[in-house]
C-alpha cells in the first residue's frame, strides 16, 4: 500500500506574524519557514503504517516555489520513500492545491492520502476535504486514532460532541488533529541519507489543473485589541467586580 | 439579490446553536431570502426548531434515513443539489460544518471561504489567518456560488420567535456508502455546552492534575458555567479533547470567561478574544493571559478558588 502526504511549508508557528503597515501582507521575508505542525503529524501517521507493515512506501508532495526542496527533504529525512515537488511561485488557494494533488492521486494510486487538517498560514481547513470530494471518495478529517484492516480504515475524529468513529472503504482521504500522534526528531545520519532519496520536480502549469484561486485578498490587518484590564488583590473583589458587571 | 442556503446543524434530533448564528450572518446581506436546509432521517422536530428562528425565509427538510449521522460524504451531494437557485451557502465554523462546506464547494468547482467574522458586502467577508494574528479581507466572485463557514463566536445568536415555513424536500441524490458511522463518544455532562454557554471556567497546566480539575468542575457548577481547559491541560491528559479552547480546539465567545493556571499561550488567546469580559487567575503575574484579561487576580488557585467559593456564598 502506497501512502500520500500533502507536506506544506509555511511560517514557523514560533514566528510572532506581522502585517505590513500598508495592509498588503504579513511580513514573510526573513522570517523561519517550517512544515506545518499538523502536515508533520500525518508524516509520522504514515511512516507508522508504513513500520507496521501496513504500507509499503510513503511519499511526501508540495506544491510550492522552487526554494521549497530543503523542505522536502525533511521530509525524506524524517523517513519518507520519496518526494514529490509541484513547482509554482504564487500562492494558491485550497481547490487549486486539491485540483493539483489530485493529479498526483491520479498518477501515484495510493490508498491512503494524509494531510493535516489546516495550514496554520491560512487556517483554511479545505484541501483535503477538497480533495476528497474531486476524487469522490471517502473524507475522515480531524483523525485522533487510524486503524487500518485490509480494504477499510476505521478512524476516530475529534468533533466537537466528543469523539466519533467512522469507517471508511480505501482508497480515502485522511486528514489529521494534534493528538493522533508525536511526530519524531530528525536525526543526523537521515539528514544525510534524505540527500540521495529521489524528489520528482514538476510544474504545476504543466499538469492541466485550472486554477480555483478565485478569491481576491483585498486588504490584510492586525486583530483588534483588548483594551488594558484591572487588577484585583484578592476573591472577594473579584466577586464584587463581577457582581458589578452583572455576570455573577 | 442574494439567497442564502443554511446547513443545519443538529445532533440527537436538536438543532444546535450554530445554526442560528449562522443566520445572523446571513442577515448582514441584504438577501432576499434566508432558508435552512435540515438533513436527517427524521428531521421534523430539527425542522420545527429551526423554523422558531428569526429571519428565516423557509425551512427545507429532507428525511432520508442515510442522513441519521452527519457525514460529509453523505450530505455534500445532497447540499449541492439543495444549492440550485442559490447564491450563497453557509454552514457555521464547527468541525460539522469545516467537514462538510469544503466538500459542498469542491464539488461545485467553487472556492470557499473559512470563517467569516464580518460581512463588507454580499460577497467580501472578513475572516482570520495565522491563527488570528492577521484578519484578511476577502471577495468571493460574484458570478459563483458563495460556500462559507461562519465563524460562530463572531456572531450572536439570531433571536426566537420566527415562523417560517416548512417544505418537505426529495432530493434524488445518490449517496456513497463507502464512509460509515460507527459510533460518538461524548462526555455525558449536565453542564452547560462550552460552545455555547455564556459563562466558561477554564483551567490549564498550572491546576497540575486530572484529580485537582475536580475544582474547576466544581467552581463551574457553583456559577453555572461550562468547564473548558487549555491545549497543555489536554495534552497532559487532565481532561478529554472536546474540553479544548483555542485555534485548534474550540473558538467560544462566551460573555464570562475565567482563566485558571493558564499562562495564555497564543493559540489558547485566539480561542477566546471575543469573550465579554475574561478573568485571569494565574501565580505568575507576567503570564500573556494578562495581556488580554479584563481582570486580573495573581495568586495560588488552590487558595483562590476556595475563596472565590465563600465569597460567592
Amino acid at each position: 500500500m502506497k501512502i500520500l502526504v500533502g507536506y506544506k511549508r509555511v511560517v514557523d508557528y514560533n514566528v510572532r506574524i506581522q502585517v505590513k503597515p500598508d495592509g498588503s501582507g504579513v511580513v514573510t521575508e526573513g522570517v523561519k519557514l517550517s512544515a506545518n505542525p499538523f502536515d508533520d503529524i500525518a508524516l509520522e501517521e504514515a511512516l507508522r503504517l508504513r513500520e507496521k507493515g501496513i504500507a509499503s512506501e510513503v511519499v511526501v508532495a508540495t506544491i510550492a516555489p522552487a526554494d521549497a526542496q530543503a523542505h522536502l527533504r525533511n521530509g525524506l529525512a524524517m523517513g519518507a520513500n520519496r518526494a514529490v515537488h509541484v513547482v509554482t511561485s504564487e500562492a494558491i488557494q485550497p481547490l487549486t492545491a486539491a485540483r493539483a494533488l489530485l493529479k498526483l492521486v491520479e498518477k501515484e494510486q495510493p490508498q491512503i492520502v494524509l494531510l493535516g487538517k489546516q495550514a496554520i498560514d491560512d487556517d483554511c481547513n479545505q484541501t483535503g476535504q477538497m480533495l476528497a470530494a474531486l476524487w469522490n471518495r471517502p473524507q475522515a478529517t480531524f483523525a485522533s486514532k487510524v486503524e487500518v484492516s485490509g480494504n477499510t480504515a476505521k478512524v476516530t475524529r475529534e468533533v466537537d460532541a466528543g469523539l466519533e468513529t467512522i469507517e471508511v472503504d480505501l482508497p480515502a482521504v485522511i486528514t489529521t488533529d494534534l493528538r493522533l500522534n508525536e511526530p519524531r526528531f530528525i536525526k543526523l545520519p537521515d539528514i544525510m541519507k534524505a540527500k540521495s532519496k529521489p524528489l520528482e520536480t514538476l510544474q504545476l502549469a504543466d499538469l492541466g489543473v485550472a486554477s480555483g484561486d478565485t478569491l481576491k485578498t483585498t486588504n490584510y490587518a492586525p486583530p483588534a485589541k483588548r483594551s488594558k484590564g484591572v487588577m484585583v488583590k484578592d476573591a472577594a473583589e473579584l466577586v464584587a467586580a463581577l457582581k458589578t458587571k452583572g455576570l455573577l | 439579490m442574494s439567497k442564502i442556503l443554511i446547513i443545519a446543524e443538529h445532533l440527537n434530533g436538536k438543532l444546535n446553536p450554530s445554526t442560528a448564528r449562522c443566520v445572523s450572518c446571513a442577515q448582514a446581506i441584504k438577501a432576499a431570502a434566508i432558508d435552512v436546509l435540515v438533513l436527517a432521517d427524521a428531521p421534523d422536530a430539527i425542522a420545527a426548531e429551526a423554523a422558531k428562528i428569526a429571519g428565516v425565509s423557509k425551512v427545507l427538510a429532507v428525511a432520508n434515513p442515510a442522513s441519521a449521522h452527519a457525514l460529509a460524504a453523505v450530505y455534500a451531494p445532497q447540499v449541492v443539489a439543495a444549492a440550485s437557485g442559490y447564491s450563497h451557502v453557509f454552514a457555521p465554523s464547527t468541525t460539522f460544518g469545516k467537514d462538510v462546506a469544503p466538500r459542498v464547494a469542491a464539488l461545485l468547482g467553487v472556492a470557499q471561504v473559512s470563517d467569516i467574522m464580518s460581512v463588507v458586502d454580499a460577497h467580501t467577508f472578513t475572516r482570520p489567518i495565522y491563527a488570528g494574528n492577521a484578519i484578511v479581507t476577502v471577495q468571493a466572485p460574484a458570478d459563483q456560488t458563495v460556500v462559507a463557514t461562519v465563524r460562530t463566536a463572531s456572531w450572536p445568536a439570531a433571536a426566537g420567535g420566527g415562523s417560517a415555513p416548512v417544505e418537505a424536500l426529495t432530493l434524488n441524490v445518490e449517496v456513497p456508502s463507502h464512509t460509515r458511522f460507527v459510533e460518538l463518544a461524548q462526555g455525558s455532562s449536565e453542564r452547560p455546552d462550552l460552545q455555547s454557554a455564556s459563562k466558561v471556567v477554564s483551567g490549564g497546566r498550572g491546576v497540575g492534575s486530572a484529580e485537582n480539575f475536580a475544582i474547576i468542575f466544581k467552581l463551574a457548577d457553583k456559577i453555572g458555567a461550562a468547564v473548558g481547559a487549555s491545549r497543555a491541560a489536554v495534552d497532559a491528559g487532565y481532561v478529554p479533547s472536546d474540553l479544548q479552547v483555542g485555534q485548534t480546539g474550540k473558538i467560544i465567545a462566551p460573555e464570562l470567561y475565567v482563566a485558571i493556571g493558564i499562562s495564555g499561550a497564543i493559540q489558547h488567546l485566539t480561542g477566546i478574544k471575543d469573550a465579554g469580559t475574561i478573568v485571569a487567575i494565574n501565580k505568575d503575574a507576567e503570564a500573556p493571559i494578562y495581556e488580554i484579561a479584563d481582570i486580573g487576580l495573581v495568586g495560588d488557585l488552590f487558595k483562590i478558588i476556595p475563596e472565590l467559593e465563600a465569597a460567592l456564598g
